[in-house]
């Protein structure tokens, strides 16, 4: 078993500059890497792009990286919810690329599994497909867009053992697994750091060989952004 | 006139069992409170999960558990959670039999804006585009006029566009139509409303043909 532990966020995200490009799994707030933005936010490494499907809100998530102006530019589907971002981005200050949630998924999928480009029909005939090549397949017009990759990925998992192998919990895995495999170098950041052999091989969700380096997040705050009840009868 | 509830709850009879269904946010969501008796659907959210249930309880909302609207949820007996690439591959893929989704303007070729108002915040167009892309089956709940009266229906859309050529059937509070061969054709009238009213409120090509019904809630 190669171990890939490395004792806290300050190790895992050791080699993270200026200028890098990211991703950072997670949707909305829910699966995010809390304890590596909490060291990227103390480190303040800056004039990042950020790959992630949302921007986080004001005061977590990646809205704390925003606050300290460390992001030139965010590639993302859903950027709302963000006053901080919202006036960054009126004034010029960062770069904003929006690109539909399927594409997004499936360019870092690419990514990580050595396809340089896909076509997909989302997108076709609205902006997003400004300057792309478009060719039919059965009929129908589809879009070329290219693979994503990062310098670092960082995901956030619920238990991992020291190979790297991942399992998710419930809708916290969403687009951890892609990125997972995009980054030059992956760093996983878990709940639970499990002992060899404890995790079953057929419950595995990332296999190791996408991680570089592991380790168990110090806490957790896992923050809801819509707390939404129903009445008990 | 139908209200947003009901506006949903004329939607929900269109469901047909054992479709697998996506909701987008909005009038949309509500469509959940209205299945059919004896129709049995299941709701794919786009963050990664089939099979979506109502919200929680007060005090057992889980973090780990949202839908796409980022909302706390339950899922269903038979649930399953899936990365982000499967959820689209769902999607585009063809297997989610009916997408519903809310909309700004629609225009009577079956185009749709519903992402960017220009000179406003943009938020992004989070899984729209996919959606109206690749679904077959395209359900848009929306209100047929602006604040001001002004017609969402239109015969070009002007606002930036999610999808082209996409739509075809739109429930909004004063009808419901199909759209086809560049047109809406007119099927049902809600309750206490015109003929007159509706084409009235539509700038797009209307076709009404014989009678039209007043839908039934």
């Amino acid at each position: 078993m190669i171990n890939k532990v490395v004792k806290n966020a300050t190790a895992a995200t050791h080699g993270i500059e200026d200028n890098m490009t990211l991703m950072l799994g997670g949707f909305g707030l829910c699966g995010i890497p809390e304890n590596c933005i909490a060291e990227l936010v103390k480190k303040k490494v800056m004039g990042l792009t950020c790959i992630s499907n949302n921007a986080g809100v004001d005061d977590f998530g990646i809205g704390l990286m925003l606050q300290q102006k460390q992001v030139k530019k965010m590639i993302s589907s859903y950027v709302g919810e963000n006053n901080e971002f919202e006036r960054q981005m009126l004034t010029g200050e960062l770069k904003v690329d929006l690109i539909p949630q399927g594409s997004l998924a499936e360019r870092c999928r690419a990514g990580g599994a050595g396809i340089p480009a896909f076509f997909t029909p989302a997108g076709y005939g609205t902006e997003v497909a400004e300057g792309k090549e478009v060719r039919e397949f059965n009929g129908k017009p589809h879009i070329l867009e290219s693979a994503l990759t990062a310098d670092f990925a960082i995901v956030k998992a619920w238990k991992g053992d020291k190979a790297g192998n991942l399992i998710y919990k419930s809708t916290a895995r969403n687009f951890n697994p892609m990125m997972a495999m995009a980054g030059k170098i992956t760093i996983a950041e878990v709940e639970e750091l499990v002992s060899d052999g404890e995790l079953n091989p057929n419950e595995i969700h990332t296999p190791g060989i996408f991680v570089q380096r592991i380790f168990q997040g110090e806490k957790y705050e896992k923050r809801i952004e819509q707390i939404t009840t129903r009445a008990r009868l | 006139m139908l209200n947003k509830n009901q506006i949903a709850q004329r939607i929900a009879q269109e469901l047909q069992n054992n479709w697998y269904v996506n909701l987008g946010i909005g009038i949309p969501t509500l469509v959940a409170n209205y299945i059919p008796e004896g129709i049995n659907v299941e709701f794919q959210s786009e963050n990664g999960v089939l099979g979506m249930g109502p919200f929680p309880f007060e005090g057992e909302e889980d973090a780990d558990l949202i839908n796409a609207g980022k909302q706390t949820i339950t899922t269903m007996p038979g649930a399953v959670f899936f990365d982000s690439a499967t959820s689209f591959a769902m999607i585009r893929g063809q297997h989610v039999q009916l997408t519903v989704l809310g909309a700004m303007e629609v225009s009577e070729n079956g185009d749709i804006a519903n992402w960017k108002i220009p000179g406003k915040m943009v938020k992004g167009m989070g899984g729209a585009m996919d959606l109206v892309a690749s679904a077959e089956n395209i359900i848009v709940a929306m209100m047929h006029t602006n604040k001001k009266g002004e017609s969402k229906i239109l015969k070009n859309c002007t606002l930036p566009l999610t999808g082209v050529g996409c739509v075809k059937k739109v429930v909004t509070n004063l009808c419901v139509m199909e759209i086809k061969n560049g047109a809406f054709y007119l099927l049902e009238r809600a309750p206490d409303v015109s003929i007159e009213e509706i084409k009235n409120a539509t700038e797009g090509k209307l076709i009404v043909e014989g009678d039209i019904p007043e839908m039934r809630l």
